[in-house]
């Protein structure tokens, strides 16, 4: 366990009803790493959230968190894991620290440890003044901070976060973004998160491309960026949804 | 493939321990049955509709009907008793089938605004999280019936004082069983806007075929095939338990039945939530 990738992913595939949402996709995200999972809509990224994140679970292939199986093990692959998923998961009529309070106590977390907990993660999202407020009462970037904040409650070593900036004005996008990174560089913790939004990505980022269900390319942005032979990742993204077929960066794993 | 950060500076996010502890689940009850408690609080209207609809039931529906329909003595009453006593227990049960399936409405508005996630994503066993929901749910339900039961006290329906406390285990039955049926029947609905259908062919047709509003002997002598429904519907049971737990007794043949079908609910639920096996993963809509 202790060599295991931060998130392993083994020829997973999905489908709902005839309609394949994901086929024989394969990809590692290393420990400490910040990982872009792009692809369009449609893509089959929440598939992906949804499958790692266990609410449902995948026809074919295998997930592990941390070397845990999602399957055979799920409390331990979960407890290691944060999640944001895309659609707003506060309750809108609880405060923001009885949202915390309740996820914590999801996790086994006691209460005195949940406050101490709630109160560091709500003071490094810059939100420490919030924690009386209804969730109902803050903006969209504010409650995505608190999502952002009730995730990491429980010291999760990998964040999952599922188009964490869709729909935030650029001030918040950007917030959010040097939240994250700052959190792998100060903490060690893995971060992937989905996007179809490429101006997010940085060069040292490693990005994962999906569309249509399938890994076309795998790897760090500079690389994926050169072996396409474009000047940033916006092209190299375009050339490969374009040419599926020879566009391979490196072979999915 | 990624670049993977030296391992001198993961120290700062230590490994968690293995396995959860005593404690914990009982801190993921416990905060479970607080948030089912703040919800209910913040929603008064509930708590007010749950208490004025057997009111009006006993206040006027049993008050007018009291002339009309005489109940013999039948167990585990020892006397002649008033109509508006006689469907007390039936009425106590209807609070909870209420409940129940309030509880599964919550439960479909949860998953269509995203929040039941937060739920299937605790590392805590999935059945554990579901019995907690059927916990917090089923406490819910019983500070509503002791709240009618004070206002029924107040018009005159005085069952023995004891029976206030031996009523206690067969209202956590009665609502484990109605609770189970209500999350089962959540993982079938798609929309909430389906939940209509629940009203029209699940709790109308369990009350009225039911024990609630009159004795079976007397379905029986009227409408023989009626009874036979009457003695299929789980919540006949449910109402019995509680109508003889009320009155310091235990009908056992009623507790079996509410304790089998609370455990083929329950299981249903489970299997329905199971993100292998059941229907939520099959359409994609956790």
């Amino acid at each position: 366990m202790s060599c295991a990738p931060a998130l392993l992913i083994e020829h997973v595939t999905h489908a709902y009803g005839e309609r394949v949402a994901l086929d024989d996709v394969s990809f590692t995200v290393a420990r400490g790493s910040c990982t872009a999972l792009l692809g369009l809509n449609g893509a089959g990224k929440t598939t992906l959230f949804s499958l790692v994140t266990r609410l449902f679970a995948a026809r074919r292939g295998r997930i592990s968190v941390f070397g845990f199986d999602i399957d055979r093990d799920p409390g331990e692959a979960l407890r290691r894991l944060g999640v944001v998923f895309q659609a707003r998961t506060l309750d809108l009529d609880l405060s923001v620290a009885q949202n915390l309070r309740y996820h914590a106590a999801l996790h086994g977390l006691g209460r005195r440890e949940a406050t101490a907990r709630g109160a560091e993660m709500l003071a490094r999202m810059e939100l420490s003044g919030r924690a009386g407020e209804k969730a109902r009462h803050l903006s969209g970037g504010q409650m995505r901070r608190v999502e952002i904040a009730r995730a990491l409650l429980h010291a999760p070593r990998l964040l999952v976060l599922d188009e964490p900036t869709v729909g935030l004005d650029i001030n918040s996008r950007a917030g959010i973004l040097r939240h994250l990174r700052a959190l792998v560089a100060q903490t060690g913790l893995t971060v992937l998160w989905a996007t179809h939004l490429l101006d997010e990505v940085e060069p040292t980022d490693e990005v994962v491309v999906l569309h249509k269900g399938r890994i076309l390319a795998t790897g760090s942005a500079q690389v994926v960026i050169a072996a396409q032979g474009k000047k940033d990742i916006g092209g190299a993204f375009s050339a490969l949804i374009a040419e599926p077929a020879t566009a391979d960066a490196e072979s999915p794993q | 493939m990624t670049t993977p950060v030296a391992t001198s500076e993961l120290h700062r996010l230590e490994e968690p321990r293995r396995g959860f502890s005593l404690g914990q689940y009982l801190t993921c009850l416990m905060g479970v049955v607080w948030r089912e408690g703040l919800r209910f609080l913040h929603q008064r209207e509930r708590f007010i509709s749950a208490l004025v609809r057997p009111l009006v039931w006993l206040l006027i529906f049993a008050a007018g009907f009291r002339s009309v329909l005489g109940v013999s003595i039948i167990p585990p009453y020892d006397t002649y008793v008033l109509y508006e006593e006689y469907i007390t227990p039936g009425l106590v049960a209807m609070i909870q089938l209420f409940n129940g399936m309030q509880s599964s409405l919550s439960m479909v508005y949860d998953r269509e605004m995203g929040n039941m996630r937060i739920l299937l994503v605790s590392p805590l066993p999935r059945w554990f999280i579901l019995v907690s929901k059927l916990m917090a749910g089923t406490a819910v339900s019983v500070i509503q019936v002791y709240a009618y039961l004070l206002i029924a006290w107040l018009w005159g329906i005085e069952p023995p004082k004891l029976g206030y406390v031996t009523v206690l285990p067969a209202l956590v039955m009665s609502g484990m069983m109605l609770g189970a049926l209500g999350m089962l029947l959540s993982s079938m609905i798609k929309q909430l806007e389906n939940f209509a259908g629940v009203m029209n062919f699940v709790i109308f047709p369990m009350f009225f075929a039911s024990s609630a509003l009159y004795p079976l002997w007397r379905v029986q002598e009227t409408s023989p095939i009626l009874y036979v429904i009457c003695q299929l519907n789980p919540f006949t049971y449910a109402v019995e338990l509680i109508r003889f737990a009320l009155y310091c007794q235990v009908d056992w043949k009623s507790l079996g039945i509410v304790f089998g079908c609370t455990a083929v609910f329950l299981a249903g639920a489970l299997i329905a939530y199971d993100p292998s096996k059941g229907l939520i993963g099959r359409r994609g809509a956790a």
